[in-house]
């Protein structure tokens, strides 16, 4: 756990045993393969799929849809084992895709769900999450059910709940897939700047390059199913970065390229 | 004002279909001791207001406190069904083949053991409500998306909290469907509870009234008995609109 010079209340992690993956809190995937049964036969979702990411470091998966991305993450998570090669991984919270708020509870509630998920009672989560929700730009949605949040608001939400849940690890599945252009744009903004302020480990799967090279430090591309990481891109440029700069245009044009697609 | 609109097409249908039948009667279609017209039974329904509001008084009590115990003992079973799967195996043929045994059978058996008063209606009226909530509480239960369990489980959310936080508030929408769906057959086992041996209800006061060749009372009894579902449902509607705000949506609402 990142515990030197937090200025802001911070959700400690429950005790894990120690060992060398909680020291360094960082993410490795070696040669893993992953096959599913399915009605029609086997399907290998990856084979020989490896990634790296240290501590603190954010590292962005893009590949076609249907590479295994979503396994990955899984896989990561814990909540699947690999059939060959290792996993070594901090523990990791999870975002999925869609939001998956609970609709019957507001937005500080939902915040909350993984503090309540440990065992905390609702006024200790509640005033744990109440300043981040703050921060968040959400203080006057604290009672407000997701239906009537934007897509954007859920989206943070969202996030909040699985940055709450105080893992080294984030997992990120398509954060922003589900918004519109602009939305999607601007809280990619969002989090690039929540994650300067508070550093975690980030693996971050999406089908958008631009995406990727926006808030990536690497972009790992992947291959069409079996899915396995076919190029790497450094993405080491200052940030706050602009989307106009052409030196992230030209590493997007190099996403492209590996990915078979000529822009 | 655009749920009066719509009801007054259905009051518009209404008065012709007790036109066509106060028509019927008056020309000589029927004895009217075997179809009373509707304005014999509008009369009877003023003239007895008493004691048809006495005995509806004791139905309503059977039917509400049945829904009730079916929706709790329901919310119970699915919950141990959705939990354990071999409570499922080992308890849903055998809820089937419950709700196969004719009532009218059942009904007296239970008055003979339990007596005349409530319990032995609010019993059958729950049998008959209960395994519609159920179905309708299991198909909630399995509404929820597998990934916002996989959510859980990387909160290291227990197996009872993942059901106490999430799965519990999500399945009881579908109690208030499985409620609504019941409150039909709810009714009609109250009346057939009641003719198995009663000495008050709006089912005794129809069985009462047929052989002293009170049809028009009988009719009113009927009148009630349905009126008393449509308010049921707008009741059930309008509880669950109060206690699941997030889940409402109008749909099936009778006046709309």
């Amino acid at each position: 756990m990142p515990a030197e010079g937090v200025k802001r209340p911070m959700i400690e992690a429950p005790p894990q045993e120690p060992g060398e993956r909680e020291r360094t809190g960082g993410v490795r995937v070696q040669s893993v393969s992953r096959t599913f049964a399915t009605r029609a036969g086997p399907v290998t979702a990856l084979d020989g799929m490896s990634l790296h990411a240290g501590q603190g470091e954010i590292v962005a998966v893009v590949g076609p849809s249907g590479s295994g991305k979503t396994t990955l993450l899984e896989l990561i998570c814990g909540l699947q084992r690999p059939d060959g090669g290792v996993i070594e991984a901090a523990p990791a919270a999870l975002m999925p895709q869609r939001d998956l708020l609970l609709p019957w509870l507001g937005a500080l509630d939902n915040a909350t769900l993984a503090l309540r998920s440990r065992g905390i009672s609702r006024v200790q989560a509640r005033a744990a999450a109440q300043p981040w929700l703050e921060r968040f730009g959400l203080q006057e949605f604290a009672a407000t059910r997701p239906a009537e949040l934007s897509g954007g608001m859920r989206q943070r939400v969202s996030f909040l709940r699985s940055l709450l849940a105080g893992k080294p690890v984030l997992a990120l599945d398509e954060p922003f897939a589900a918004l519109d252009a602009i939305t999607r744009a601007e809280m990619q903004s969002w989090l690039a700047q929540m994650l300067s302020d508070e550093p975690r480990t980030v693996v971050l799967v999406t089908h958008d390059v631009e995406e990727a090279v926006v808030l990536g430090d690497r972009v790992v591309v992947m291959s069409p199913r079996p899915g396995r990481a076919v190029a790497e891109v450094e993405v080491a440029l200052p940030r706050p970065r602009r989307r106009t700069d052409p030196a992230l245009t030209a590493l997007r044009e190099r996403v492209y390229r590996a990915l078979g697609m000529p822009e | 004002m655009r749920r009066a609109l719509g009801l007054w097409r259905a009051g518009v249908l209404l008065a012709v279909l007790v036109g066509v039948w106060e028509l019927y009667v008056d020309a000589g279609g029927a004895d009217s001791l075997i179809l009373p017209a509707p304005h014999s039974v509008a009369t009877a329904l003023y003239d007895d207001r008493g004691l048809l509001w006495s005995n509806f008084l004791v139905t309503a009590e059977e039917i509400l406190l049945g829904i009730v115990v079916a929706a709790l003992g329901a919310l119970l079973i699915a919950s141990l069904m959705h939990f354990f799967i071999t409570v499922r195996r080992a308890s849903l043929p055998l809820l089937i083949a419950s709700q196969t045994i004719p009532i009218p059978m059942l009904a007296p058996v239970l008055v003979l053991w339990l007596g005349f008063g409530l319990l032995p209606k609010v019993i059958v009226v729950a049998m008959v409500s209960f395994f519609s909530i159920v179905v309708t509480t299991l198909a909630a239960f399995s509404a929820i998306d597998p990934d916002l369990i996989k959510l859980m489980r990387t909160f290291d959310a227990s197996r009872w909290r993942t059901f106490r936080h999430v799965e519990l508030p999500a399945a009881l929408p579908g109690v208030f469907t499985g409620a609504k769906i019941a409150v039909i057959v709810a009714v009609i086992g109250a009346v057939f509870a009641e003719q198995s041996g009663a000495n008050a209800g709006l089912g005794y006061l129809f069985e009462q009234s047929i052989p002293q060749l009170l049809t028009a009372r009988a009719f009113a009894t009927v009148v009630i008995l349905s009126l008393f579902a449509i308010a049921l449902f707008t009741l059930l509607n309008l509880a669950e609109r109060l206690t699941l705000p997030w889940a409402h949506r109008p749909i099936g609402d009778p006046i709309q």
